[in-house]
């Protein structure tokens, strides 16, 4: 590739293409070592210990949903007792207007209705979906990055990134390809 | 790439979860081809069945448009018999959807590889038989048009739903299970539709997988929160599912009618809704698997687990009965040992019971065998008394203790009207057109959760029993 002046400030990143998710998990582990920091692996299914291998800090979706799901409980529960026992009491048979276990079954369908739909959308959220583009798309065959390949980008953003040295880096990590990904 | 042809296939039957060999690029192709291709290159058994189910539907609204231009009265519902065949065909539905929830929830939290292939096109079950199971209540209320009011929200009558009742809680576990199948079914898709993008041809094809798929680029960090949504999404739904047919449930057994008031009824209803809901997607992957020669990635082994799950949940069920008998005895109440006597031996409906006990007792105990588990015809037919038996069960509950409950003088009888076998026969149309649109249109299989699997198979084997099984069944090894 001609490194041309116009090159670096348009160039997202290196990315290198393998076949195998034994390969790329060994290449993120790799450059994990090397020292690169911003860095994204892009496969068809989940590869187990990729995040680690590419230094990602755990997700915290479950303190997210857990706290939704808490909210949804206690909403739950206020609209039950707001509404039939102050708003528009009701006295059906007798019974106390706070009753407590009739209002199990609802507290229990809204918290499940907040938590899960938290879990949903705020995952599409923080991976910010839905977005039409994305510069790793540019690549050349990244087709196969929902079929079978298994690729590793190196992004020009990261502090270490040097376009020689990060070729040399991928190209040692027997790749399939390395190419450039212009934004 | 030629999947789609009616030529004779050799196939070759596996007890492993996924037949040997599987690659990615195959799984792709075999999965997705069907889907890809043009609208001239459809199947003709899509054509036909897709006529079929479109006639039913239009059927379906016929009735639809007769109810709500003339009322709830073109129904068999009377007193003492008010509620009748919408709320035993409501029940119904609802129940087949649960085993989809089951398969695609409780299976991933107890790791259970055999759920991967059967998942997906279970989900849409559920999704499809949720619809036609929410439609139900929502017609017979008599004013569809204010379906609405049941849901709390200000308004200017000043009023609320009544918290205290099993209708109301009902309308909350439906509507949040309808909404949480949906997402979690449509979360489970995006990467298999950023596949679908990515393999499609025509530039149509990939504006609307493309669409959908949201810009899902497989990232490491995009797979490390969807699997923990997925996760999440699976712990939120399999006590959903338990909480949901709990409660309809609970619409018979806090009311005070003799054969409703039961305990026993909650368990009962949930395991009755896994028995019948393991039968429809038997139903459904037997001849799935055949069209579409998926027999490599829906096993036998599939099918077996399906129908072992059915003979426990059926069992189960049946326990139910006894119970309910030995309570009725064991109460001492004159009107429950009255409903029991009038359920098993009365004039009217014995014949309903010893139906439902041949459907759900007695065809399902050739399922103690392994050759019929693995029997694709044999499992098809006793799925199909299994359906029918779960109707009757709900026939024989709902209609069986209304007509002869407390005083004598109020008994009555039931028959249900045209418009009743009109509305049930179909909502069959509304299922089965929104099912055939989603296998046209959409993977029938998790493309994505299949190649994991196949990856996992070739390095580590996906099941440590795998290969003992495997020499057991091929007569080598004896237990």
């Amino acid at each position: 590739m001609t490194t041309a002046a116009a090159g670096t400030a348009d160039l997202y990143g290196l990315i290198a293409e393998y076949d195998t998710p034994e390969q790329v998990l060994a290449a993120a582990e790799a450059a994990r070592k090397a020292g690169y920091t911003r860095m994204d692996a892009y496969t068809p299914h989940p590869v187990e210990g990729l995040d680690d291998a590419l230094g990602l800090a755990p997700t915290n979706l479950g303190f997210v949903v857990l706290a939704m799901g808490l909210f949804g409980a206690a909403a739950g529960y206020f609209l039950q007792w707001y509404s039939a026992a102050v708003f528009y009491p009701l006295n059906i048979g007798g019974r106390p207007l706070h009753d407590w276990p009739t209002y199990v079954v609802i507290t229990f369908e809204v918290t499940v209705l907040l938590a899960a739909f938290t879990a949903g959308l705020f995952m599409l959220a923080r991976n910010g979906l839905p977005r039409p583009y994305h510069p790793v798309f540019n690549t050349p065959g990244f087709e196969r990055a929902t079929r079978d390949g298994y690729y590793l980008c190196i992004e020009s953003a990261d502090p270490a990134f040097a376009e020689d040295a990060v070729r040399g880096f991928l190209e040692g990590t027997q790749p399939v390809s390395v190419q450039a990904v212009v934004r | 790439m030629a999947v789609v042809t009616g030529a004779p296939r050799k196939v070759v039957e596996t007890n492993r979860v996924i037949a040997p060999g599987q690659t990615a690029g195959a799984i792709d192709d075999v999965v997705n081809t069907p889907v890809l291709v043009g609208p001239q290159r459809t199947p003709a058994w899509w054509w036909i069945g897709f006529g079929i189910t479109l006639s039913l539907l239009g059927l379906y609204l016929v009735s639809i448009v007769h109810l709500i231009t003339t009322g709830v009265g073109i129904f068999g519902n009377n007193q003492p018999v008010s509620w009748a065949m919408p709320i035993i065909n409501f029940v119904w539905w609802i129940g087949i959807g649960h085993a989809g929830t089951l398969i695609s929830a409780a299976l991933l939290l107890f790791r259970q590889p055999w759920r991967t292939s059967i998942n997906r096109f279970a989900e849409a079950m559920t999704i499809f038989a949720v619809v036609c199971a929410g439609l139900y209540p929502i017609l017979h209320i008599g004013r569809p048009w204010v379906f609405y009011w049941l849901m709390p929200y200000p308004n200017t009558h000043g009023m609320f739903p009544n918290f205290r009742s099993a209708l109301t809680w009902d309308v909350f576990a439906i509507s949040t299970y309808a909404s949480v199948s949906l997402l979690f079914w449509f979360i489970g898709l995006i990467p298999d539709l950023a596949t679908l993008r990515d393999s499609a041809k025509s530039r149509f094809q990939k504006l609307v997988y493309g669409a959908l798929a949201l810009g899902w680029n497989g990232s490491a960090k995009a797979w490390q929160r969807y699997m923990r949504a997925y996760l999440l999404l699976a712990a939120l739904s399999f006590p959903l599912v338990l909480s949901v047919h709990s409660t309809i449930a609970m619409d018979f057994a806090i009311s005070q009618v003799p054969g409703w008031n039961n305990t026993v009824m909650p368990p009962y209803f949930v395991a009755g809704a896994v028995f019948a809901g393991f039968a429809m997607v038997l139903l459904l992957a037997i001849p799935l698997r055949r069209a579409f020669g998926f027999e490599h990635l829906i096993t036998l082994r599939h099918l077996d687990n399906a129908a072992k799950l059915m003979l426990a949940t059926g069992m189960i069920v049946v326990y139910g009965y006894v119970v309910e008998i030995f309570y009725a005895w064991y109460s001492g109440v004159e009107f429950e040992k009255y409903m029991a006597y009038n359920r098993v031996l009365g004039a009217d409906h014995w014949w309903a019971f010893w139906a439902l006990i041949a459907c759900n007792l007695l065809a399902i105990q050739p399922l103690w065998f392994r050759r019929v588990r693995q029997t694709p015809w044999a499992l098809f037919l006793i799925s199909i008394f299994v359906s029918i038996g779960m109707w009757l069960e709900r026939f024989v509950i709902v209609v069986v203790s209304l007509t002869k409950d407390f005083l004598p003088s109020s008994w009555g009888g039931y028959v249900p009207t045209f418009w009743d076998w009109a509305l049930y026969i179909g909502s069959f149309g509304l299922f089965g057109t929104l099912f055939l649109l989603f296998l046209r249109l959409l993977p029938a299989i998790a493309t994505t959760e299949m190649k994991e699997l196949a990856h996992h198979d070739a390095h580590h084997g996906v099941d440590a029993y795998e290969s003992i099984r495997e020499a057991y069944y091929r007569g080598e090894v004896r237990a």
